[in-house]
């Protein structure tokens, strides 16, 4: 029988639940590396006992851990992230110049095809690849040194690579994202690089539609069409119908357009996921009402998910990387607040209920179809 | 014997209990124990000192027998009774957070 594994990354420590296929009843493993930030883990899809999170601390820097076992034990591995050649600068808060400077990996996404192979999207903004196991990195250095890696800003929470997409038809090709500098995607593995935010419109740059400068906080894919991506930016939920060339706006009756996450339903590519946030200035729901906004229609389209979410004085955020889905036959959706709150959806989305509540600010949340 | 007292979130990184205890060759230095302390605990690398520039990461502190040692060179000999291991060296983590 199937089960389900949720891979939980919060502000003090790592969280493992496990639910058989009903999804009814779940156990809770963790804190791992407790007291620690745990910004991202997640399971390799060639072996998925393969695990890798990012475990750091603004005291004692990055780790990286790597668990053979699904998550029971884990061993660290490499932690020396070095960025190629010279470095250069991108831009600070202020406009001015400032040195590329390794903070933290925000996001791990392991290779679609060989388990020793992991990317990390790193703070300052730059892609790194392991091809053993994470116990050495090397960066992808072609995505920074490309020409506008200059023009890059860091968004409020730093300038983050927090998006990789790989794009399950085509081994050559990756999507990323950076805030605040845009999408990006590589046709040749990783060697160049090139922007792909035509139609992206920021309100908050001096050139509202700058090729580079836009805030995007997540882009998401179905395997099934690769060339297909939705984005949640800063302001705008937006779609691109080929493979980021161009994109257009499909926030249409949302209460809100800003927020963080975006996810797409495991069987049908056109059913997308929205956590709408009140502002730039508020991070929480309106109205103190936690409510996942669904389209079945690829965008523009909206309806309220609001069974089993608290619809009062509800004032957590969902950040960026705190939504996923499941595999089954139907569709899990679930997602992390800082709250600590983790709820799920074995309907996809029609309701909802907490699988944990009380954990340290979520991070991350990542799911693992198990048969 | 060199003793050193490590925070607690690097002792629960390096599965270590209590003190660490260390035999450091040649004259006893910030650079000779941290360099001796990485080699008995290679998962310690990065954490108390910058990987690329080996300096002291900016939220840690260096302190013995009552003194704050973060600020001296790191080849600047440690006191003596760090070095007859009378004293521990300390390795702490900046006070922040509410």
């Amino acid at each position: 029988m199937s089960h389900v594994r949720v891979l939980v990354g919060t502000r003090k420590g790592a969280f493992v639940l496990n639910a058989d296929g009903a999804r009814k009843s779940w156990t809770v493993d963790g804190p791992y590396f407790p007291g620690w930030e745990v910004y991202h883990l997640k399971g390799s899809p060639v072996y998925p006992d393969r695990l890798y999170a990012s475990q750091s601390s603004n005291w004692f820097g990055q780790q990286i851990q790597c668990s053979k076992d699904g998550g029971r034990s884990w061993a660290a591995v490499g932690n020396k992230f070095t960025y190629e050649g010279e470095g250069g600068t991108h831009q600070w808060y202020d406009g001015t110049p400032h040195p590329w400077e390794f903070k933290r990996v925000w996001h791990l996404e392991p290779s679609l095809t060989d388990a020793d192979t992991v990317y990390a999207g790193v703070e300052d903004a730059a892609l790194f690849r392991s091809t053993d196991g994470g116990h050495t990195w090397s960066e992808l250095s072609g995505l920074r040194c490309h020409g506008s890696g200059p023009r890059w800003q860091p968004g409020a929470g730093g300038m983050c690579l927090h998006t990789i997409l790989l794009d399950p038809s085509d081994q050559s090709r990756i999507f990323i994202a950076v805030s605040a500098a845009g999408a990006f995607r590589t046709d040749d593995g990783g060697e160049t690089w090139k922007p792909i935010n035509r139609g992206l419109r920021s309100e908050y740059i001096p050139d509202p539609t700058a090729e580079v400068g836009h805030c995007v906080h997540r882009i998401a894919m179905h395997p099934s069409r690769p060339s297909v991506l939705f984005m949640q930016k800063h302001w705008d939920v937006m779609r691109s119908d080929d493979g980021g060339e161009n994109w257009r706006e499909v926030s249409g009756n949302l209460p809100t357009d800003f927020g963080f996450v975006i996810d797409v339903h495991a069987h049908e590519p056109e059913t997308i996921y929205v956590v709408p946030i009140k502002s730039d200035a508020e991070h929480y729901p309106l109205d103190g009402k936690l409510q996942v906004y669904r389209s079945k229609s690829g965008g523009t389209e909206w309806e309220a998910l609001t069974q089993g979410l608290p619809q009062s004085n509800c004032y957590v955020n969902v950040l960026r990387d705190a939504m996923a889905v499941d595999g089954l036959d139907e569709c899990g959706v679930y997602f992390g607040t800082t709250g600590g709150q983790v709820y799920a959806s074995s309907d996809s989305g029609d309701s909802w209920t907490a699988i944990v509540r009380d954990l340290p600010a979520v991070l991350s949340v990542e799911v693992q179809t198990l048969t | 014997m060199i003793r050193v007292i490590l925070p607690s979130h690097l002792r629960m990184h390096a599965d270590i209990e209590g003190e660490v205890k260390l035999t450091v060759k040649g004259v006893v230095t910030q650079r000779s124990v941290l360099d001796a302390l990485e080699a008995q605990h290679p998962v310690l690398r990065g954490t108390i000192r910058d990987h690329a520039t080996q300096r002291r990461r900016p939220f840690v502190r260096f302190f013995a027998c009552q003194s704050d040692l973060s600020l001296e060179l790191p080849d600047k000999p440690l006191p003596d009774a760090v070095a007859s291991g009378a004293q521990p060296f300390l390795i702490v983590g900046a006070i922040a957070g509410g």
